[in-house]
This record gives structure tokens, C-alpha cells and sequence, in this order.
């Protein structure tokens, strides 16, 4: 699901070796390319959100959000599907708590990689907060890939700095962007949102059990727009869903 | 307003989900059950987002534009598309079978 390949070249992350602690028994060469080999696959990953946030962006503005308001998504809440889900429902017309609390369901997997992450390296002081801000899908994949190499940190931190930055700047060109554009309809932006969360899920489907859930979710979701307030169906989808796959499961 | 609560209750609320693993004790979300499901949840409520913003408009179910926009991105996935020809496939076809059919 990455556009994978992309590298920027010049751009530097400018972190420098200093910042790995462990391995000073190993050869200076051997860290030099390890390192470097981190960066650039954490480049590669901060290039693979552009997309996102550039379609979050865009999205956003069609759902009369404020260009503060946006960025402050990308600043603060900082976990692409929980904005993503956010804006979604709330530019269907969902009620103010079925848009939150989308977001925050999506968000609970993050508190699974953070008890990963902190197992790994038990951040002190303010990098633990900045680690809190930091942790998401892609920053706990580049950790746990490098912790038999002994990176773990190293390779945290390049891809947490590279992410952020890269979706912060794509989120206000997206929004830039979207204030140009049409009505979603006759730009067909009112799909990528749908569009987006194809691409989230895809990787997902570990299984038939897993697509089995998912698509008893979706039909869930659907059956009960009729009778329910606008925005909770994607609510009852979700936690049935969970529910029936606990069910089955046993 | 409201957008601003929205926002800022999202925005709180997902860091203090971030800061809960690093302070709840692990063994209890490394559980068999807390695991399934925080592995499960995003999986169920994309799916509810897909089917919900591309089949629905307010209460009404509707098979408009989106769904040809959004059977794309499926091919496209399929076929191991970076995301952004995924998103911008679909919008296209959508945009397309809304100027044919508006």
C-alpha cells in the first residue's frame, strides 16, 4: 500500500549518529551503514503518508473544517485514520459523538503499540512524551523491525521526525488544494475518504475470518442506517462487528 | 463550535489512548482478548466507514457515483496500487459517472 521507491534526494532528516546510544562496541562503518539504511527506509515511509495527508487535507476542507482546525488534527491528534474517520463523519452529517467516538475507537490500537514500544524502550522524561505524541502504525513497525539489530530507537525516532514533518507540510498543501477545488461530488472527493480506508483496511484482511468480520460489519453498518442517527451505524458496525468475531472465535 | 469540540475531544482523547499503553500495566493489554480486540476494531470500523460514506447520504442508502469510484480503489488495491493512484482512480471514476449521470 506504499508508494514505495520515492525518495527525496537533499532532503536531510538531520539527525546525526550521536543520537544512538547502544552499539558503541560495534564498528563505526557497520553503524554508519546501518544508520543510514534506516534513514532512508524512514524516508521512504515519510513519503508513503504525502498521499494521505494530501487527501485528508483536501477532504477536510470540503467538510468546513478551518485551516487551524486542520492542522491542529494533523499537529495534535496526529493518527491518519482516526482524522480521517473524523472528518468522514462529520461531513456525512453524523452526530458529534459518533465522529469523536469513531476516531477514538480507532485510535485504542495505538495504545497497543505503545505498550510495545515502552516494553522496547522504555522512553524516560521528555522523550517520553514526545514518544506518547509519536506513536503510531509506522513509527512501531520501523521499532520492532530493528530490534533484533538493536535500532529500535534509532529507527523510532528518524521515522517519527520524518512522518511528522512530511504530514504536516502534506496536510496544508491538501487543505490549500481543496479550497480550489469544487463541490465533492463533481470531483469526486466525496470517494476518497471511502478510497482511503480501502487502502487501511486491505493490509488488515490477515485471513477469511478477518474479511469474513469485515464484511459482516460493513452489511451491519448499512442495515441500520435507516433507523438509527445519522453517524452511528459506522459506531454499530464497529463494535458489532468486534462482538461477532469474539463470538465466533471461542 | 462544534467543530472546535469535535476536534479538540478527538485530539485529547487519542493522546491519552497513546499515553494508557505506556502507563497501564502491559500484561493487561497484551491479554489474548484486549489484543484480538484492538486488532479487530480498526479492521470493523473501516469496513463501516466504506460501506457507510460510499452507500449512504444522511439516513437514505443510495447508489450514486461512489460506489463506481469506490469499485475502483477495490481493483486498484488489488492490484497493489500505491495509495495515491488509488485515491485519485476512484475520484476520477467518480467525478466521470457524476458528469454522465448527474
Amino acid at each position: 500500500m506504499r508508494s514505495a521507491g520515492a525518495r527525496i534526494a537533499g532532503l536531510s532528516l538531520g539527525l546525526h549518529a550521536s543520537m544512538a546510544a547502544p552499539h558503541d562496541d560495534q564498528p563505526s562503518e557497520l553503524r554508519a551503514t546501518a544508520h543510514r539504511r534506516i534513514r532512508n527506509r524512514a524516508l521512504t515511509i515519510g513519503v508513503s503518508v504525502v498521499p494521505f495527508g494530501l487527501s485528508f487535507g483536501a477532504v477536510s476542507v470540503e467538510t468546513h473544517l478551518s485551516l487551524v482546525q486542520i492542522c491542529l488534527l494533523s499537529l495534535v491528534l496526529f493518527s491518519g485514520a482516526s482524522q480521517f474517520a473524523l472528518v468522514s463523519v462529520i461531513s456525512g452529517g453524523g452526530a458529534l459523538f459518533s465522529a469523536v467516538g469513531t476516531a477514538l475507537l480507532l485510535g485504542t490500537r495505538n495504545g497497543l503499540y505503545a505498550a510495545r514500544i515502552n516494553a522496547l524502550l522504555r522512553p524516560k522524561g521528555w522523550r517520553r512524551i514526545v514518544m506518547v505524541q509519536t506513536t503510531i502504525d509506522e513509527t512501531t513497525a520501523m521499532a520492532v523491525a530493528e530490534a533484533s539489530n538493536g535500532y529500535a530507537a534509532w529507527a523510532f525516532w528518524a521515522t517519527a521526525l520524518s512522518v511528522y514533518v512530511l504530514w504536516n507540510l502534506s496536510t496544508i498543501v491538501g487543505a490549500l488544494a481543496g479550497n480550489a477545488l469544487g463541490s465533492p461530488a463533481s470531483t469526486g472527493l466525496d470517494v476518497a475518504g471511502p478510497a482511503a480506508f480501502v487502502a487501511l483496511l486491505a493490509p488488515r484482511l490477515t485471513g477469511a475470518r478477518m474479511r469474513l468480520t469485515a464484511l459482516a460489519s460493513g452489511a451491519i453498518a448499512l442495515a441500520t442506517v435507516p433507523f438509527v442517527p445519522v453517524g452511528a451505524p459506522i459506531l454499530l458496525g464497529g463494535l458489532l462487528g468486534v462482538a461477532l468475531l469474539l463470538a465466533f472465535s471461542r | 463550535m462544534r467543530l472546535w469540540i469535535a476536534v479538540i475531544v478527538a485530539s485529547a482523547g487519542c493522546a491519552v489512548l497513546k499515553l494508557a499503553g505506556y502507563v497501564v500495566p502491559a500484561r493487561f493489554l497484551e491479554s489474548a482478548i484486549a489484543k484480538r480486540v484492538l486488532e479487530a476494531l480498526p479492521v470493523t470500523l473501516l469496513s463501516s466507514l466504506i460501506a457507510v460514506s460510499t452507500f449512504a447520504t444522511g439516513s437514505h442508502l443510495l447508489l450514486d457515483s461512489r460506489g463506481a469510484g469506490l469499485a475502483v480503489a477495490f481493483v486498484l488495491v488489488a492490484i497493489r496500487a500505491p495509495f495515491l493512484v488509488v485515491v485519485v482512480g476512484a475520484c476520477v471514476t467518480a467525478a466521470g459517472v457524476h458528469a454522465l449521470y448527474p
